[in-house]
């Protein structure tokens, strides 16, 4: 089995207009920086983008942002980033913001085959609104439902042809529940080993949730809050 | 040889500001003395985080970020950060031995699972029945409620650190909150820079004061009902 494309352009072929993306990241942390790249490069526009976070205004979904790619955006947060703030104030950007948990789980039960399931999170909020409530164990819950798209584009640190994945440090966060919800899944790695190098016991995502895989070039990674400490 | 990971506190510069009797240092040193030992704790962004540089002698607890992280450690040293490597603020961080790393999934499930044994966050607003809001300002301001729904809806202890008053000087502990809701009914202890409040039966309960803050100051300062029952001790800090 060999999922290898060659590149970033090559690996969002098919990603059309209108179409709902998830992109996994915390922050700019782990985020797939090539695809977005290319998706800028494309022009690809009117997507729904299913992403814990928005960027920053010049770096990460900030990029598309920039170019009113984007139509609609599913977050938990989105503190960091001026012009998503102002596109949504003015009405120009429709905006789901969903508590961070609730997200991840929307993701991972659309990739489990869970259409629906019931979270205390939210209930009493803007949030409930419009949704089921029903009480377990004398605590209310409201029904929150499977989230999937028609690609994920997730990074990680290594993978193999197979599409089998590992994460680094906390660049894990919501790739491989993303990884699942994809109809087509698209994992861009810092290092695409042989098959066989790496160790079964160490996969985070196996490959079956994976369709296309390749190495991207030219990781910035950047820094949102360098914060450190000195050695004195 | 495994590289040997510092146990040291954290570090952060900030400008601290004299915003009441107690300032933010204050109030995360008050906030500090709730911790046990064994306990899994997860600190919101902002001034909740500086709890972690004021872990009382003798106890444990490991910190756990809802980014994927549990064994939080220090920031880096100068040169040595890492950008895979962030705690849910976005800042740079280290692992502690024993350390683990997950995807969000697992990470809310140890939230949601009640598996976390306290949340200390920010508030806009509290109200005396335990509701608060921290996440938007309609109209204005919109960031979002990253994991704090989750938080509040789940943890069996929520303390929040917050201004006893705005900058104009007006109540932040209210009989009702005005802004739209984090979570209800859900905040048991609140500690300001003005005082440490507990919330049950539907109003706040005066339980410590700020040094030098007299019970009257407080009751001036707290829109809802504040219950103060006999003679209220100064807090206790170093």
């Amino acid at each position: 089995m060999n999922k290898v494309v060659a590149n970033s352009n090559k690996a969002i072929e098919g990603i059309k207009d209108g179409m709902t993306l998830m992109l996994g990241g915390f922050g700019l942390c782990g985020i797939p920086e090539n695809c977005i790249g290319s998706l800028v490069k494309k022009r690809i526009t009117n997507l729904t983008c299913i992403s814990n976070n928005a960027g920053v205004d010049d770096f990460g979904l900030g990029l598309l942002l920039q170019q009113r790619q984007i139509k609609k955006m599913i977050s938990s947060y989105v503190g960091e980033n001026d012009e998503f703030e102002r596109q949504m104030l003015n009405g120009e950007l429709e905006v789901d913001l969903i508590p961070q948990g609730s997200l991840a789980e929307r993701c991972r039960a659309g990739g489990a085959g869970i259409p629906a399931f019931f979270t205390p999170a939210g209930f009493g909020t803007e949030v409930a609104e419009g949704k089921e409530i029903r009480e377990f164990n004398g605590k209310p819950h409201i029904l929150e439902s499977a989230l999937t798209a028609d690609f994920a584009i997730v990074k990680a640190w290594k993978g193999d042809p197979f599409g089998n994945l590992i994460f680094k440090g906390t660049a894990r966060n919501f790739n491989p529940v993303m990884a699942m919800a994809g109809k087509i899944t698209i994992a861009e790695v810092e290092e695409l080993v042989e098959p066989g190098e790496l160790d079964p016991n160490q996969i985070h995502t196996p490959g079956i949730f994976v369709q296309r895989i390749f190495q991207g070039v030219d990781y910035e990674k950047r820094i949102e809050q360098r914060t450190v400490r000195s050695k004195n | 040889m495994k590289k040997e990971l510092s146990r040291e506190p954290f570090v952060q510069k900030t400008k601290y500001q004299n915003l009441g009797m107690l300032d933010k240092v204050g109030i995360v040193k008050r906030i500090a003395q709730e911790l046990q030992d064994g306990w899994y704790v997860n600190l919101g962004i902002g001034i909740p985080t500086l709890v972690a540089n004021y872990i009382p002698q003798g106890i444990s607890v490991e910190f756990q970020s809802e980014n994927g992280l549990l064994g939080m450690g220090a920031f880096p040293y100068d040169g040595e950060e890492d950008a895979d490597l962030i705690n849910a603020g976005k800042q740079t961080v280290t692992l502690l031995p024993g350390a683990t790393l997950f995807d969000s999934a697992t990470s809310f499930a140890m939230i949601r699972g009640q598996h976390v044994q306290l949340t200390v966050l920010g508030a806009m607003e509290v109200a005396e029945n335990g509701d608060i809001a921290n996440w938007k300002i309609p109209g204005r301001m919109v960031k979002g409620m990253g994991g704090a729904m989750d938080l509040v809806a789940s943890a069996e202890n929520i303390i929040v650190a917050m201004m006893h008053t705005n900058k104009k000087g007006e109540s932040k502990i209210l009989s009702n909150c005005t802004l739209p809701l984090t979570g209800v009914a859900c905040v048991k202890k609140v500690v300001t820079n003005l005082a440490v409040m507990e919330i049950k039966d539907g109003a706040f309960h005066l339980i410590e004061r700020a040094p030098g803050v007299s019970v009257e100051e407080i009751q001036n300062a707290t829109e809802g009902t504040l219950i103060v029952e006999g003679e209220i001790p100064e807090m206790q800090l170093d």
